[in-house]
């Protein structure tokens, strides 16, 4: 090979096709290859526990727009497998390598699996990628006699939804009072409870599931903690995600099971402790000192991360003599149980909770979460359009509650957001990804 | 001129052809406090911000206030009882959620796209129709002759609104929508006749809906006044009332603005005229680039129901708030050269149909209405030319556009 290779993309999903238009929109007109282990071009996930599961839209149909012509080198169906930065080269599956000016890592993370016994029994599944999904609508659709979710994060709630608009019977473990008990606390929690009610959802809380059986090589029923039996056919493991950042084991980088360590301007950090300026990294994988929370490392596993950190890091290597800190105010969004819930900054750590708007027992409601007087978080259910106004006051780091003589205000009460114990372990950021536990 | 005077400036008729000067001066301070104490917000970002503020009520009417009549039942018994009653139940233009919402919700699940684009061909006949009958002359009164009437029609249908009552209200609904910019606020003597009005077309109103009742078409009026289904709530007789009246005047004076100020704007670029008489696939693009550069409603007001500290200004409790949609449109911080009528304009998130939870309703319903009309005409008027610019306006600063537009024509193709 001759000349400039130009710059790499490992990872084609959403912060990977983000980054290269990004790229290409800072001007850049070099060479660009995008690399990535599925064979399929970059496609969206936030629909696949949704639309997907529900036989709305086939798999295939959340392939994402590209913005701008990329004019880009594919390299798909083949993950990379190291790193090697004193040539400037990665290695991808099939052995073949590929050198690099500059590279761009993006290679997110991958669906926790069952960590117990059973993982590979038939009718255990885990939502991450395109055929994940795929593969689950097809054992829906067929149907399933009784769907057990284990774990209540956001993936867990979403495909309990979607499993009961389907009409089949689910179960949903977790070994918390309530759902998504460590990223809202069980305060805000008991809504999603609510709403399993209505929705006929068994909430099984307090529940640890210890191993799953099978019959003849397909899942039948799943042994709890407590000695207790779950009779089901078809099991959605929902326990968060792992980063995949084994590849870059030898590549000198600060890179572990947490993610890749990056400076401000996400450049990924070389053990020595300083910036790779040939090297960035963008979305779940990228662990970086976010301003916005006094330096505070953190990964944030949202859409909204991927497509701007992208962009972020994109311009960091395009413009090495002007590194700038990428701020960002973590944000995300679910629908479940025919309920828009969109959350900004993080809630976990909050010492108090306020409903600001609207009416908590009509499940639609706008909640501030507090810490220490400050506003750091805030979480709606079907009223996300005053949603900006309370990020702007949390990332300037307002008091709480940020804002009073609103409209839809009732009497503003300050409640206990009732997060669960910290568990001893990894890291806050890292707790707050989890979203579920076993 | 100093600066907390410059919007008695917008408001003063002189500055109605041109008021984007004015505007300009404005948005050098994105908050300004007026003399009277309203503020007005000028830049886009400003507007954005407040839009979606939950500190901002659109509440803001002066309590309802019927004329004393001399009688005394009528004075102290019968009007204090309507006043509470008009006042407890506003459209929902001047309503805060939760009531808002859930009176939009009834509007929006008859005001659906599929009976929007139901009538494609409806408008297509109506604007053939009106452009039919200036066959032979030599001028077009746009206005009176296209920009006021197809609207009307539209509304009156969609509604179900017999066309033959149309004169009737023509009247009521020109003074409802006066009632809309601020003077006539301040004025006690037009609150009256607001509220006169008022009476006088929610009667004419209630006596409809019982006839949709007792004979149910596929409009929307019958649509709304049906009950509930299956334990569903339905919208009360008063709420009905405000906003069937609401929908018609909103159908009777802002279209007429869009149609009239885009074909102003084509006459006054008739270069973009041609490009669009050449390939109407432009159109759509067209249509938001005039709702940015001359949009049909330029301003609404709110009130501020606690302290509002906003770029570099602090808005007190209980003070007006003023949002110039239309000077938001032409802010150099948000468009590029904003003073250029640029249909090819990318990334054009206009102020047109306002912004936030009460973005306009009808949008999809103006957007077809005004590229129909459109287009026809630049199909089919023959040599179209301007016979005064600029021409004459309407007295609203608000609802803002030509009280009538010459067209001199070589004929009808």
């Amino acid at each position: 090979m001759t000349g400039d290779p130009g710059i790499v993309i490992v990872g084609a999903s959403l912060a990977g096709l983000r980054g290269a238009e990004a790229l290409r929109e800072g001007g850049y007109d070099g060479p660009l290859t995008l690399v990535g282990d599925e064979p399929y071009r970059p496609y969206d996930r936030p629909p696949l526990s949704k639309h997907v599961l529900a036989g709305e839209l086939p798999p295939e149909a959340t392939a994402l727009p590209q913005q701008r012509p990329l004019r880009a080198h594919w390299r798909l169906g083949q993950p990379a497998t190291a790193l090697d930065r004193t040539r400037k080269a990665i290695r991808l599956g099939d052995g073949s390598e590929v050198p690099y000016t500059k590279l761009l890592i993006a290679t997110g993370a991958r669906a926790r699996p069952w960590p117990g016994e059973g993982a590979h029994l038939a009718g255990v599944f885990t939502i991450r990628g395109r055929d994940d999904a795929a593969a689950l609508r097809l054992a829906l659709a067929r149907p399933p006699k009784h769907v057990l979710v284990i774990g209540a994060g956001l993936i867990g709630c979403e495909a309990a939804s979607c499993c009961r608009d389907l009409g089949v019977p689910v179960t949903l473990a977790d070994p918390n009072p309530t759902p998504l008990a460590r990223v809202l606390g069980t305060l805000v929690g008991g809504t999603i409870v609510e709403c399993l009610r209505r929705a006929d959802v068994a909430y099984r809380a307090g529940t640890k599931v210890r191993a799953l059986m099978g019959e003849g090589g397909h899942v039948a029923g799943a042994h709890l903690h407590d000695g207790g039996l779950i009779e089901t056919d078809c099991v959605i493991v929902a326990l968060g995600a792992v980063r995949d950042t084994e590849w870059l084991a030898q590549g000198g980088l600060r890179a572990d099971a947490g993610g890749l360590t990056c400076d401000a301007a996400c450049r990924a950090l070389t053990r020595a402790g300083d910036p790779d300026p040939d090297i960035g990294a963008a979305g779940d994988v990228a662990r970086w000192p976010n301003p916005l929370y006094g330096g505070r490392e953190m990964t944030v596993e949202h859409w909204g991360n991927a497509v701007e950190q992208a962009a972020h890091a994109a311009r960091s290597l395009l413009r090495p003599d002007d590194p700038r800190p990428y701020r960002h105010l973590p944000a995300f969004w679910s629908s479940q149980f025919g309920i828009n819930i969109k959350a900004v900054g993080l809630a976990e750590g909050a010492d108090a909770v306020a409903i600001v708007q609207g009416d908590r027992a009509a499940q639609r409601y706008l909640a501030v979460y507090g810490r220490s007087g400050r506003s750091i978080a805030a979480v709606s259910f079907d009223q996300a359009r005053w949603l900006p106004s309370y990020a702007d006051r949390i990332a300037e780091g307002a008091a709480f509650p940020p804002i009073l003589d609103a409209t839809d205000q009732g009497r503003v009460e300050i409640l206990a957001p009732g997060f669960p114990p910290a568990r001893p372990g990894p890291a806050a950021d890292e707790r707050m990804r989890e979203m579920a536990h076993v | 001129m100093s600066e907390d005077a410059l919007f008695a400036e917008v408001l003063d008729p002189a500055n109605r052809a041109d008021p984007y000067p004015i505007y300009a001066r404005l948005r050098r301070t994105p908050v300004s406090r007026q003399r009277d104490g309203a503020y007005v917000v000028s830049t886009h970002a400003a507007i954005r911000s407040l839009l979606f503020d939950p500190r901002l009520s659109s509440e803001d009417l002066p309590p309802s206030r019927r004329p004393r009549t001399g009688n005394p039942l009528t004075d102290w018994v019968l009007n204090p009882i309507k006043n509470r009653v008009a006042n407890a139940h506003r459209p929902l233009i001047f309503r805060d959620p939760p009531a808002h919402d859930t009176l939009r919700g009834f509007v929006m699940n008859e005001f659906t796209i599929a009976r929007v684009n139901g009538l494609h061909g409806r408008v297509g006949a109506l604007v053939d129709t009106l452009i039919e009958q200036c066959r032979g002359r030599d001028t077009v009164c746009l206005v009176d002759d296209l920009s006021y009437p197809l609207p009307v029609a539209v509304i009156c249908e969609l509604l179900g609104v017999p066309e033959a009552d149309e004169p009737q209200f023509h009247a009521w609904a020109t003074q409802l929508a006066t009632a809309l910019e601020p003077d006539a606020r301040r004025d006690d003597e037009a609150r009256r006749v607001t509220v006169t009005t008022f009476d006088a077309i929610a009667a004419y109103m209630r006596r409809l809906i019982r006839e949709k009742r007792r004979h149910p078409g596929d409009d929307m009026l019958s649509g709304l006044a049906r009950p509930g289904r299956a334990g569903a709530p339905a919208m009360g007789d008063v709420d009905l009332i405000a906003t069937a009246v609401l929908l018609l005047v909103a159908g009777h004076e802002t279209t007429v603005n869009l149609i009239t100020n885009g074909m102003l704007t084509l006459l006054r670029h008739p270069h973009e005229l041609d490009r669009l008489k050449a390939d109407p696939e432009r159109a759509p693009r067209l249509i938001e680039e005039l709702l940015r550069y001359e949009p049909p409603v330029h301003f609404r007001t709110r009130k501020a129901l606690g302290a509002i500290e906003i770029a570099g200004t602090t808005i007190p409790k209980g003070a007006p708030v003023i949002l110039l949609f239309a000077s938001g449109n032409r802010d150099p911080e948000r468009f590029a050269d904003p003073d250029r009528f640029d249909p090819d304009r990318a990334d054009n998130q206009h102020f047109g149909f306002g912004g936030g939870l009460h973005y306009c309703v009808g949008a999809p319903l103006a957007r077809i209405e005004a590229e129909i009309a459109l287009v026809t005409l630049c199909r089919r008027l023959v040599r179209p030319t301007l016979l005064d610019d600029p021409p004459p306006y309407r007295a609203g600063a608000s609802l803002r556009g030509p009280s009538n537009l010459g067209i001199r024509i070589a004929g009808i193709a």
